[in-house]
């Protein structure tokens, strides 16, 4: 899981507010609001970074977890947020910036 | 609203965030409705580049729920521009519009654009009222073909009835037609002074009668559910969201606290959003009022039931003030209510 890439789905809006990011579904206005590592996810979903990477550079830098647990946490957020269709995951990076994929992003 | 919602309200409210902004692309329209209170005439609306920097502030300013409105909005040849860069800064958009230059291929564009509602006015079933209040033939054909566009790929469309002396008896045919057509219908009974403060279309407004069949209608008791509260949470309550969490932006970059609400704070042309949002004395001394603040309705025995728009109040001549159609909103209520009917 550590390997995993992901990016955004497409029909979605979202903002960071008052410090949570939230996101709202234009299909059936749906409703999600993040919390701390759930959004390090959403907000590293570049389809460039692994998800091992945004764990140790992003969730073990801000928290006080270890990698571990903070992978296995990452993991299980990805998941969820990957079968309520808000991520996109995939075993291979996005092409480099300028040769974008349709729908990678938001 | 859930009650996950209400949170991202009421934190959006803590931290004074304007979490929802209508933005008025134009005053140009291709109708000419009997009740509008826009002067269409173009005084020099915002450039494609002008809109866009001002996306990129309200985004920065953390607004979500963006409603692009007019005039009407698909005579902005760039439109669709400002939708796609509208998506990409992540906003939650809602659009505003009659509907009748809206063909198969804007249904496409606007579904594939991620749009997350269409409103869309209807203010009859007949053609010769609704075209009688537009003034352009055939316009509820076009309205409603446009709707079906937009229904059919599966958007969620919202028919806009505002009630008036011309339609008041026919909101019932409306709501037959919205859900013939499988989307939403809101009645409304307000009709507002022109922003230049013209009152001549007042006359229109719907008599008390009418407005007593409305309220007393048992079909529309959710459209008009208004829970009341104790006078106490009442007093210190703020009179509603506009210049709290809420405001709206005309399309010369004029800043109002929200579109009934015609108080100038600032103007993006020469100001940037952030600081007209936060620091206008105008736009912070509409939000430092409370219920407890208005001498006249503080101590009205309707206070807890009361729809009051403080804009109209405004608009009367003190934001502080009644609004004269929300007093006679609530008499009729109670009205409806002494006469033993179930009344919202």
């Amino acid at each position: 899981m550590s390997d995993v890439f992901f990016t955004r789905a497409g029909k979605l809006a979202a903002r960071k507010v008052a410090g949570e990011v939230v996101i709202l579904r234009a299909d059936d206005s749906s409703l999600y609001v993040l919390n701390p590592v759930a959004a390090a996810v959403w907000e590293a979903a570049d389809g460039r970074t692994p998800l091992g990477a945004v764990v140790r550079d992003v969730i073990c830098r801000d928290y006080d977890v270890d990698p571990e647990t903070a992978l296995r946490d990452a993991s299980e957020f990805l998941a969820a947020l990957a079968a309520q269709g808000i991520l996109h995951t995939s075993e291979q990076p996005l092409p480099p910036a300028g040769q974008a994929l349709d729908g990678a992003r938001a | 609203m859930s009650a996950l919602m209400q949170q991202v309200w009421d934190r959006a409210l803590e931290q004074r965030i304007p979490l929802s902004v209508q933005f008025d692309l134009t005053y140009r329209c291709n109708e000419r409705c009997v009740h509008c209170y826009l002067d269409h005439d173009d005084h020099g609306e915002m450039t494609t580049a002008e809109v866009k920097s001002v996306l990129d502030q309200l985004a920065a300013a953390g607004t979500l729920f963006l409603i692009f409105s007019g005039g009407e909005l698909l005579l902005r040849k760039d439109l669709f521009e400002l939708l796609a860069y509208a998506r990409e800064l992540g906003f939650d958009i809602k659009l505003k519009t009659n509907a009748i230059l809206l063909g198969e291929r804007e249904a496409d564009r606007i579904r594939e654009l991620g749009v997350r509602s269409v409103q869309v006015s209807i203010y009859s079933h007949r053609p010769e009222v609704h075209d009688g209040i537009t003034k352009v033939p055939g316009s509820l054909h076009r309205s409603l073909a446009g709707i079906r566009f937009l229904q059919a790929r599966g958007l969620h469309v919202l028919i806009a009835n505002v009630l008036m002396t011309q339609n008041a008896a026919d909101y019932p045919h409306v709501r037959a037609l919205a859900a013939e057509l499988g989307v939403e219908c809101t009645i409304d009974p307000t009709i507002t002074p022109k922003m230049d403060g013209d009152t001549s279309i007042l006359n229109l407004r719907i008599s008390e009668p009418q407005l007593l069949r409305v309220y007393t209608d048992k079909s529309l008791i959710a459209d008009f559910a208004n829970e009341p509260t104790t006078d106490d949470e009442m007093l210190d309550a703020r009179p509603c969201s506009a210049g709290h969490t809420a405001c709206y932006i005309s399309p010369y970059g004029d800043v109002f606290p929200c579109v009934q609400f015609p108080l100038p704070t600032g103007n993006l042309r020469g100001q940037r959003f952030g600081d007209v949002w936060h620091q206008s004395p105008q736009m912070n001394e509409v939000r430092e009022i409370r219920m407890r603040d208005l001498p006249t309705c503080s101590t009205c025995s309707f206070m807890t039931t009361c729809t009051r728009c403080p804009g109209l109040a405004y608009m009367e001549g003190n934001m502080k003030g009644p609004s004269s159609a929300d007093c006679e909103k609530s008499m009729v209520r109670a009205r409806g209510q002494a006469a033993g009917k179930d009344v919202a």
